[in-house]
């Protein structure tokens, strides 16, 4: 039960998205469409939990002073991985996130669990908190693209919901509407969070 | 005259916090007060011109005639982390005075995501060594154009009153938000 609470941490009460505002770069980029919100989440999930099981096996071996150096080549090879195999098998996917796949290297979720969690817990506690951080990471990006992709394109995973010659609002797939979802969404959880005293 | 496109393409048109949201955790992190702004802009110019033109010549001498250019990411943050080391150490030994100005902002900027996210930009649009640092440099300028905007504005609005959820971060993407807004009319430009 104990180790439970690692993997549901992650989902709501420390949403590295919402609550911890980690990961903000690609959030802001790439949630135009819930399908580019759920490849990258999930890339960025396998990275994460990959990194944390590397990091946590290898916690007794690397030298305290070159702990950062050491944690960033784990990530950077895993990074490179999901890379040459986004670009191979999901073309289209690896086209429309762009340079933000590289970039999963800087994202502090990762590089920020290693540090916090994984060189101090057992490999198996740290597989939990990769995939329940992931999953949160994950859903964030799904609830803020659905929004977006909702408002400025009128669709959900490109199924159109309104009628073709509806207006849109176009403004909500574009850069400023990226800040003003996600503002408003942190606002809310703030709300969230202090009515029920999360 | 083509580096005066480059320039403001990079500067206003494809603004790299405002456009290409890259770096958004220091435009977020730094912009509460104009004089921190300031400093971490120039901290960032500093260290992007010089990682574009390490990495220009790394990727160009060393991983494309050894065919290994997917080995890019990987040694590009190594560079990048190594790179602002050695540039802490040496203003520390040399110029005292700008150690002291830029000293808390250098660290920060490993995690700063547009230094990588421009270093593999200018690679993919195969610019020359000259373009790539002049490209370089614009783009970092962008971003502390952006930062001192935002930061001058969250000044204000440490003064008015306003729900309390909304304080700090949210009011910042809202705003920022409004300042996308106003550079979207820059498009016209390019």
């Amino acid at each position: 039960m104990g180790n439970f609470k690692h993997f549901t941490n992650g989902i709501f009460k420390e949403n590295p998205l919402f609550v911890l505002v980690l990961g903000t770069c690609p959030a802001l980029a790439v949630t135009t469409s819930v399908t580019n919100g759920l490849g990258m989440g999930i890339a960025a999930t396998f990275v994460l939990v990959c990194s944390n099981i590397f990091i946590s096996l290898l916690k007794n071996f690397i030298p305290d002073k070159v702990r950062i150096a050491a944690f960033i080549v784990v990530i950077a090879s895993f990074v490179t991985i999901v890379d040459l195999v986004m670009q191979a098998f999901t073309p289209d996917l690896y086209k429309a996130l762009g340079v933000f796949i590289p970039l999963i290297v800087v994202n502090c979720i990762i590089l920020g669990r290693a540090e916090a969690f994984a060189q101090k817990n057992s490999p198996f506690a740290s597989i939990l908190d990769g995939f329940g951080m992931g999953l949160g990471f994950t859903l964030a990006l799904c609830v803020m693209a659905a929004i977006r992709e909702l408002l400025g394109n009128g669709s959900i995973l490109d199924i159109k919901l309104v009628s073709e010659n509806a207006k849109t609002i176009l403004i909500f797939i574009l850069p400023p509407g990226a800040f003003i979802t996600f503002g408003y969404l942190i606002a809310l959880m703030n709300l969230v969070k202090r009515k029920f005293n999360i | 005259m083509e580096f005066i496109t480059i320039i403001i393409l990079a500067l206003f048109v494809n603004n790299v916090v405002l456009a290409q949201f890259l770096g958004i955790c220091p435009f977020l992190g730094v912009s509460n007060k104009v004089g921190t702004a300031l400093g971490m802009g120039a901290a960032v110019i500093f260290v992007m011109a010089l990682a574009n033109l390490v990495t220009y010549m790394i990727f160009n001498f060393i991983l494309a005639p050894l065919g290994i250019d997917f080995m890019r990411t990987i040694t590009f943050i190594f560079v990048i982390a190594s790179l602002v080391q050695i540039v802490e150490i040496i203003l520390k030994k040399t110029a005292p005075a700008l150690y002291q100005a830029l000293g808390i902002y250098l660290p920060l900027i490993t995690t700063n995501c547009a230094v990588l996210g421009i270093a593999l930009l200018a690679i993919t649009k195969n610019y020359n060594l000259l373009e790539s640092v002049v490209y370089a440099s614009a783009t970092a300028v962008g971003f502390t154009i952006a930062l001192i905007l935002l930061a001058g504005i969250r000044e204000q609005l440490e003064l008015v009153q306003m729900p309390k959820g909304m304080k700090g971060v949210p009011i910042a993407l809202i705003v920022a938000g409004i300042l996308a807004l106003a550079f979207m009319g820059f498009a016209g430009l390019a």
